[in-house]
């Protein structure tokens, strides 16, 4: 930060006025358009690209499976758009950072879909059992992998219960500037930290909201003031194997 | 006192060039394979994202659980001061280290980034046991290489109990983290017990045995100087115990997660419907390398016969082979439970049975494993004097060969 | 066996200190090279004179109006690297995401265009970094993860139009002219900077 010069620091400063009175400014325009999911973009949650990570946040999403129509695969397609991966015909082989799952129960025929992710776990697996430590959770609970010292041994495959993460198989050129991406490396959602980090939020829920589905929130859980923990707090929700003691990041309502 | 042993290094024998060349061979056509895949990218492999670890880490495991078996004749002789088996204990800690560097060769040349191995040496994570297995394996290597040396240089006899002693609990420790790499997976159900490091302990002790009674045979035999048969014998049931050790934890492991809810499911898998996971279990793992090697080495009335024992070792390998291989894919080929009771489906082959065909690159890696492990023994072997120069019962042990007549 | 022991021990005694001359003599001819790029004349690559070094940080968030680097050239070549990983860190570790001294932003400025205007990847020997690299032998990482063209999504800086080191180019100076000639000649093999 000694690095940023004043003239740097004048700048950021009339920055920050500008996005927190045009933050403001979104805001209003959300709720009066009456899309109530859309908790976010929130003046306060902007952050100057030389601050580092607020560790008093933890993101999260919570996906309303309620609102999740089975046809609609539009967060999968908003992700492989904005991160650059794509399913190339061999599904088995090919990286997948979220996809849209069905269960069924088999007694009542009852289905349900909704997409899966990484769960951004409090306590992640992947982490733990990573020899190098290139698998790490950020001080706001973004779960990545530092694919500088990745070495492909895909221990954290095994490790996380959510299938979530892939392996690149191939070489790959013209990766999205802002989501690198290689060969013998492993990859998961990211919680589009790029997008995150420049205060937006992450293309998957922009996606479902513009599609009119809005079944995607996203927010800090940390703040008993977001959109997100008031929902937390009001409605019954569930993570994904809550057994294991993880404490996912991403949470499910009407599962 | 006995006079004492006198020990020759081997530069000839029969066969002793074609083994060379055979070896060498395997190991440039792993070699090949892996700048090939090195290269393509795992793409060109059988493994996908449903199965991140094949073949090159069933043999990677295979390897490294023998190689702490292989260490039994040393630690029998210094740890339980068996005298019989002292005279062995040089090839035995020789073959435990090559057996280690083979299948850590095949470990770190099937990562997706070979190229940062020095990543994998410099940075630690330690919360990891993958990490701790690293430590444990440059430990091991360290222990058992000055415990070779010991065994050989003049003048260090009081070292070499102590050494023994603590090779003998290092190796355990090796053994229990290997087991836990699997054992730590606390989301796969296949994986998920307290059982698989006691099995693993079990498995590198029948393994390494198997393995050590084949290449000391080979080399006896090659060389004109045959491997006592009351040795060989002695051995021989030593390993059928061990055998019956693995066979005895397999049976509790699988009973145990059949009446475990959560891991019904991977075990009816494994057992009944698994297709080639279930005849690699029943066939491979129980038949091949269970039972017959037992009733080989314990049918009454039989006497003893060394040709018996070296069938049962082979037969131990290719069970040791098979029970990875269930352990390792069938345990990823059976779908994550995510919903339990529901049915899942997406594309990303949830709820689906995940295939997997190994390619021939992944064989050309394993084998060549495998080959670095044994060239390595050959090289040692031509290098320092490593075996006795007389394996005859009467050589090796003089008390026993009289008492016995 | 101890003679054959001590044959070995000899031999790895050796190559130890074989590889140890090899390190000291290179360690010392790279002194006197960098001592050279401080005087002035590069040991290596193009040749024009470096511009003399201040060792100065030029910070300018937009490099690409005014053609500076971040810091100056001979600085650059030695210690570019050091500033990629620690800002690589700070990034990936703590969302620093600051311009300076960003990857994305070196590959915004210096830029290789092909006839169509297009810009070169890194498999292009003429690629900036691959050009340099290639002829040093010393393996580029980054690509393997980082694309090595601009990008030019909505709303980000587009593809700079001025070309990296338009300051040298302008001034009268017998740099300048090695420069243009360079350019020129690299030029002629179909490729523009
Ligand atoms: S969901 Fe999987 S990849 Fe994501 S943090 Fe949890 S264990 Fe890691
Ligand atoms: S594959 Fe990479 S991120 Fe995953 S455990 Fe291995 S080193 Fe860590």
């Amino acid at each position: 930060m000694s690095n940023i010069s004043l003239k740097d620091q004048y700048i950021n400063k009339t920055r920050r006025d500008f996005l927190k009175k045009a933050g403001a400014g979104v805001t209003t325009a959300m709720l009066a358009s009456g899309i109530t999911l859309m908790a976010y973009p929130d003046p306060a949650l902007a952050r100057e690209p030389n601050e580092g990570v607020d560790p008093t946040k933890r993101w999260g999403l919570l996906i309303d499976v309620n609102k999740c129509t089975e046809d609609c695969n539009e967060c999968v397609t908003a992700c492989s758009q904005e991160n650059g991966w794509k399913l190339d015909g061999n599904p088995a082989v090919d990286s997948q950072w979220i996809r849209k799952l069905k269960i069924k129960n088999p007694k009542t025929g009852f289905e349900q879909t909704f997409p899966v992710m990484c769960q951004h776990c409090a306590n992640p697996p992947c982490v733990d059992v990573c020899p190098t430590g290139a698998s790490f959770k950020r001080a706001d609970g973004i779960v990545l992998v530092d694919k500088h010292i990745c070495i492909g041994c895909r221990y954290c495959m095994m490790a996380c219960p959510y299938k979530a993460r892939s392996f690149v198989h191939e070489p790959l050129e013209d990766q999205k500037s802002h989501a690198p991406r290689g060969k013998g490396t492993v990859e998961s959602c990211t919680l589009c930290v790029h997008r995150v980090d420049r205060g937006d939020q992450p293309a998957c829920v922009d996606r479902c909201a513009t599609k009119g589905h809005g079944a995607l929130m996203f927010g800090d859980l940390n703040d008993p003031k977001s959109e997100i923990a008031k929902t937390l707090a009001t409605y019954a929700t569930k993570q994904i194997r809550a057994d294991l003691g993880l404490d996912t990041g991403v949470r499910y309502q009407n599962l | 006192m006995a006079l004492p042993i006198a020990y020759s290094s081997i530069n000839s024998g029969k066969g002793f060039y074609a083994t060379l060349a055979l070896l060498a061979g395997f190991i440039a056509a792993g070699a090949a394979a892996f700048l090939y895949v090195e290269h393509h990218g795992h793409v060109v492999t059988g493994m996908t994202n449903q199965i991140v670890w094949g073949l090159p880490h069933v043999f990677a495991i295979f390897l490294i659980v023998a190689a702490s078996g292989a260490l039994n004749v040393a630690s029998i002789g210094s740890v339980f001061n068996k005298k019989a088996y002292k005279p062995l204990s040089r090839i035995s800690g020789v073959l435990a280290l090559a057996l280690l560097a083979g299948g850590l060769a095949v470990l770190l040349l099937d990562l997706g980034r070979p190229d940062r191995m020095i990543v994998a040496i410099t940075t630690y994570n330690f919360k990891s046991i993958f990490a701790w297995n690293i430590i444990l394996y440059s430990g091991f290597m360290a222990i058992v290489g000055a415990y070779v040396y010991m065994q050989m240089a003049k003048g260090m006899e009081k070292y070499k109990r102590p050494l023994g002693i603590l090779a003998f609990i290092w190796r355990l420790a090796l053994t229990t983290g290997t087991g836990s790499i699997f054992g730590w997976l606390v989301a796969r159900q296949g994986y998920d017990a307290a059982i698989m490091a006691p099995l693993f302990i079990a498995m590198s002790l029948s393994f390494g045995m198997a393995a050590f009674i084949l290449v000391v045979k080979y080399t006896g035999k090659a060389t004109g100087n045959l491997l006592g048969s009351k040795m060989t014998w002695r051995m021989g049931r030593l390993m059928g115990i061990m055998a019956a050790a693995v066979l005895y934890f397999t049976t509790v492991r699988n009973l145990g997660n059949l009446y475990a809810a959560e891991h019904a499911g991977v075990e009816e898998f494994i057992l009944f419907s698994g297709n080639i996971f279930t005849k690699l279990f029943w066939f491979g793992q129980i038949l091949i390398g269970g039972v017959l090697p037992l009733v080989l080495l314990f049918a009454p009335n039989k006497g003893e016969s060394s040709s018996r024992v070296t069938l049962a070792s082979v037969l131990i390998i290719i069970g040791g082979f098979a029970q990875l291989y269930v352990i390792i894919v069938g345990g990823q080929a059976y779908p994550l439970v995510m919903f339990p009771g529901m049915e899942v489906s997406s594309s990303f082959q949830d709820g689906v049975v995940a295939s997997y065909m190994p390619s021939i690159y992944e064989a050309a890696l394993g084998l060549g494993g495998v080959a670095i492990s044994l060239l390595i023994v050959v090289f040692a072997m031509m290098a320092f004097k490593l075996l006795p120069r007389d394996m005859s019962d009467a050589a090796l042990d003089p008390h026993h060969a009289v008492k016995a007549k | 066996m101890f003679a054959k022991l001590k044959q070995v021990l000899s031999v790895a005694a050796k190559s130890v200190a074989m590889v140890a001359v090899a390190l000291l003599i290179s360690s010392a001819t790279s002194h006197a090279e960098e001592k050279k790029a401080q005087a002035g004349y590069p040991s290596w690559g193009p040749q024009f004179t470096l511009p003399k070094s201040d060792n100065k940080c030029v910070h300018d968030p937009d490099f690409a109006k005014t053609g500076k680097c971040v810091r100056d050239t001979a600085f650059m070549r030695r210690n570019h690297m050091e500033l990629l990983k620690h800002k690589r860190d700070r990034t990936m570790r703590q969302g620093i995401r600051t311009k300076d001294s960003s990857l994305q932003n070196c590959i915004n400025c210096h830029v290789t265009k092909d006839k169509a205007d297009k810009a070169i990847k890194v498999s292009n020997p003429k690629h900036f970094c691959a050009s340099c690299h290639l002829f040093v032998a010393v393996k580029l990482d980054c690509f393997e993860c980082h694309r090595s063209t601009p990008e030019t999504p909505k709303g980000s800086a587009s593809i700079p139009k001025i070309p990296a080191h338009s300051n040298l180019l302008a001034a009268n100076t017998d740099e300048a002219k090695n420069l243009k000639n360079f350019l020129s000649n690299h030029a002629k093999e179909g490729v523009t900077q």
